[in-house]
C-alpha cells in the first residue's frame, strides 16, 4: 500500500511534546543550569563550572548517605522479599479465604505515604505509642527518637509492612497462573515440597519477582517521606537518606547549585540502575 | 506392571451427595488386566477424568476400593501407588535440561545416580530424544514436551500402569500420527498397562485393545473396536461411535418382524424381551440404497472422499447411508436394511435376538 508522507501528523503529537517539555524536560534543563552556577540571591549567577560536583563527590556527607540509602535497599530487599513469596506460598487459591486475604493484603497499599509515616511516628512514641510504651513496659530499651539503631528498625519495619504486599500480590499473580497438571505431575514423581516450590514455583515466578526487585529498588532507593515523617532524618543524621540529604539542601540551606549537582547525580544513579535492571530482564527474557 | 480392580467405585465432587446425579461417578466396577491397552472413551464431564485421577490417586473415591495386583491401593498416596500420568497439557521442569526432567522422579526416590544415569539413557532411546538430553527443556515443541512427559513415567522401570489424559490435544495433526505409533510401539515391546483417556474416537479405536466407553458417570461398554461397531450394547454408543452415528428409529416388534411407520422390517431373529421403547439401530455402513425395499427421499449427498454419506428420510425420519465413492443414487431411491447391521433396543439397551 501506498503511504502519503507528509508533517502534518507532527501537529497531533505538539500538545503532548509542549506538555512533557513544560513538565520534565525545562525544570531538567533548569537544575542542569542551577548546578553549573552559584548565586547569592537577587537572581544574580555566576559561572561556578564543575565546582559543585567535585565538591559533592568529594564530601563524605554524601557518600555516608548513599552507604545508607544502599543499607536500606539492601535489607528491605532481603527481608520482603523473602518473606513476600512465603506469604503468597501460603495464601488460599480458592474460598473465601482468598478476597478476604487481598483486601488485607492491599490496605497498606492504599494508604498515603506521609499518613504511614504518622502511623509509625506515633506507634513507635514511648509515652503514647501502642508498640513504643509496651516494648518500654516490658523492659526493652526502645527509642526511636534517640537511639540509631531502633531508629533504622522503626523505618525498616515500617517499610516491610508498608510495601511487603506488592511483592506478595505480584507472588501470587505468578502462583495461581500454574496449572493444577503441574502440581498433580510432581506428586507422581514424587517430588518434596521444596522441589516444587524450587522447580515449579520459583521458575514461574522469576519474571514477576524481577519486576517486584526492580520496584521496590527504586522506591526504597528513591524513598524520602516516611523516614522523614518518623524521624526526620535523625537522631543526628542516622537515617539521613538521599532524598532528605537533598531537600535539606536544597530548601533548607537554599544551596541551589550543590542541590541541582546532587540531584543529577542521584538522578544518574538511578537511571544507571534502572538500566543495569532493565538489561538483565530483557536478557533474560530473550534466553527463554 | 499390575492388574488393576476397579471395585464399585463411586465418586462425588461434593461433600454430601445424595442423588444420583450428585455423583460424577456413578458407579464403575471394572478390570483392568495387566499388559492390556484400554482407552476410556467418552464425551466431555462422562466421568473419564476423574476414573482416572482416582487409579492415580489424584482423587480418594467416595466410596468403594481400588486394587493393583489384589492389593488395597485406595488410601495410597500417588507416589506410594508408582503409577505414571501424562497430562493433557505437557508438564516438564523449565529450567532443567531433558536429561533432568527423565532423572527427577529417580532422584526423587534417592535412586543411585549410577543407576539414573542408566535408566535416563534408556528411557531417551525409548522416546527418540537421545540427542536432545542436553537441551533446556523449555526450548522444545509440544510433542517433544508430552514426551518428556512420558518419559518421566516411563524411567520408573516398575510402574504399574501408565494413565494418559488425552495426551495429543495440544499436538498438531500430523505428530499425533507419530506419536500415537509410537505409544503402540512401547506398548507392544514393553508390555506396559496403559489406560488412554479421550473424546476422540479414532485414537481410542486405533490405540486401544480395549475400548471402554462412558456415559453420565458410568461404562456403558466395554469392547474391542470391532465390538463397538457392530453390537453397540446402548444407543450412545451407536451415536459416538461412528462417523456418521447410528441410526436408531422407534418401531414395533412382532414376533421376527419389526414395524416402522408403513413399512415391516424382517430382523434376523426375534428379540428376547421387547418392553419399554423400543428402537431400531442400523450403522449407516448396513443400509444398502438401490432400486428395492422402501421407498426414501434424499436431502443431500456428501462426499466425504473414500465415500459418500447419503442423507434421507424414512418415513419422515432423518437416516444416513454410506455408499461407495463410485455409486449413483438412484432415480427412484429405496433403501434395505441389511440383517447383519440391524440391532433391537429396549430403554436404550440392546436386547439379543433369538434364532
Amino acid at each position: 500500500m501506498d503511504k502519503t508522507w507528509n508533517n502534518k501528523a507532527w501537529f497531533l503529537v505538539l500538545p503532548v511534546l509542549v506538555l512533557v517539555a513544560f513538565t520534565a524536560v525545562i525544570p531538567l534543563m533548569t537544575v542542569v543550569n542551577y548546578s553549573v552556577q552559584d548565586t547569592f540571591g537577587n537572581n544574580v549567577f555566576t559561572w561556578a563550572g564543575t565546582e559543585w560536583f567535585e565538591e559533592l563527590l568529594s564530601s563524605s556527607r554524601f557518600w555516608e548517605a548513599m552507604v545508607r540509602n544502599l543499607t536500606f535497599s539492601f535489607i528491605i530487599l532481603a527481608i520482603e522479599v523473602p518473606l513476600g513469596i512465603f506469604i503468597a506460598l501460603n495464601m488460599p487459591k480458592k474460598g473465601w479465604g482468598v478476597p478476604v486475604c487481598l483486601v488485607l493484603m492491599s490496605l497498606p497499599l492504599l494508604i498515603p505515604w506521609n499518613v504511614v509515616g504518622t502511623i509509625w511516628q506515633v506507634f513507635g512514641r514511648n509515652d503514647i505509642g501502642l508498640m513504643g510504651y509496651y516494648l518500654n513496659a516490658i523492659g526493652i530499651d526502645y527509642n526511636y527518637v534517640q537511639d540509631p539503631f531502633d531508629a533504622w528498625v522503626t523505618i525498616i519495619i515500617m517499610d516491610v509492612w508498608h510495601w511487603t504486599s506488592l511483592v506478595v500480590l505480584l507472588c501470587y499473580a505468578g502462583l495461581v497462573s500454574i496449572p493444577d497438571a503441574f502440581y498433580q505431575a510432581a506428586k507422581i514423581d514424587g517430588a518434596s515440597r521444596w522441589a516444587v516450590f524450587r522447580y515449579i514455583q520459583l521458575p514461574k515466578m522469576q519474571r514477576v519477582l524481577l519486576i517486584a526487585v526492580l520496584l521496590r529498588f527504586m522506591d526504597s532507593f528513591m524513598i524520602y517521606t516516611e523516614p522523614f515523617v518518623v524521624t526526620g532524618g535523625g537522631p543526628g543524621n542516622s537515617t539521613t537518606f538521599l532524598s532528605i540529604d537533598l531537600v535539606k539542601t536544597a530548601l533548607g540551606q537554599f544551596d541551589l547549585g550543590p542541590a541541582a549537582a546532587m540531584s543529577l547525580v542521584y538522578f544518574l544513579i538511578i537511571l544507571l540502575l534502572s538500566w543495569v535492571f532493565y538489561t538483565v530482564m530483557t536478557n533474560y527474557d530473550a534466553e527463554r | 506392571m499390575a492388574r488393576i480392580d476397579v471395585n464399585h467405585v463411586r465418586h462425588s465432587y461434593l461433600p454430601n451427595p445424595q442423588k444420583d446425579a450428585d455423583f460424577a461417578l456413578r458407579e464403575v466396577h471394572h478390570t483392568f488386566e495387566d499388559g492390556g491397552a484400554y482407552a476410556l472413551l467418552g464425551p466431555s464431564g462422562c466421568g473419564k477424568t476423574t476414573l482416572l485421577n482416582i487409579i492415580s490417586g489424584l482423587l480418594h473415591p467416595s466410596h468403594g476400593q481400588l486394587l493393583f495386583n489384589s492389593r488395597d491401593v485406595t488410601n495410597l498416596s500417588t507416589q506410594e501407588r508408582n503409577i505414571a500420568q501424562v497430562f493433557q497439557f505437557p508438564v516438564i521442569y523449565d529450567t532443567m535440561t531433558v536429561y533432568d526432567n527423565l532423572a527427577f522422579p529417580l532422584r526423587n526416590r534417592g535412586v543411585p545416580e549410577a543407576d539414573v544415569d542408566r535408566k535416563v539413557r534408556e528411557t531417551l532411546e525409548m522416546i527418540d530424544l537421545a540427542s536432545w538430553a542436553r537441551k533446556k527443556a523449555r526450548g522444545l515443541t509440544a510433542d517433544q514436551k508430552q514426551k518428556i512427559s512420558l518419559g518421566r513415567g516411563l524411567v520408573r522401570s516398575d510402574v504399574n500402569a501408565i494413565l494418559f489424559d488425552e495426551p495429543l490435544t495440544v499436538i498438531d495433526p500430523h505428530m499425533k500420527w507419530v506419536l500415537r505409533s509410537q505409544l503402540k510401539q512401547l506398548h507392544r515391546r514393553f508390555g506396559y498397562t496403559m489406560v488412554y483417556v479421550t473424546h476422540d474416537q479414532t485414537e481410542a479405536l486405533t490405540f486401544a485393545d480395549q475400548v471402554v466407553v462412558m456415559y453420565d458417570g458410568g461404562i456403558v461398554q466395554i469392547g474391542t473396536p470391532a465390538e463397538l461397531f457392530e453390537r453397540p450394547r446402548h444407543t450412545f454408543v451407536g451415536y459416538f461411535i461412528g462417523s456418521p452415528g447410528m441410526n436408531v428409529m422407534p418401531v414395533a416388534i412382532e414376533g421376527k418382524t419389526a414395524t416402522l411407520g408403513s413399512q415391516r422390517i424382517e430382523l434376523p431373529g426375534a428379540p428376547k424381551t421387547a418392553n419399554g421403547a423400543v428402537e431400531l439401530g442400523i450403522r449407516p455402513e448396513y443400509i444398502r440404497l438401490g432400486r428395492e425395499g422402501m421407498a426414501v427421499s434424499i436431502s443431500k449427498v456428501e462426499d466425504v472422499g473414500r465415500h459418500k454419506v447419503v442423507r434421507a428420510k424414512l418415513e419422515g425420519r432423518d437416516i444416513a447411508a454410506v455408499i461407495g465413492e463410485d455409486e449413483t443414487v438412484p432415480a427412484e431411491p429405496k433403501v434395505r436394511f441389511d440383517p447383519a447391521g440391524i440391532n433391537i433396543y429396549a430403554d436404550s439397551w440392546r436386547v439379543e435376538m433369538g434364532a
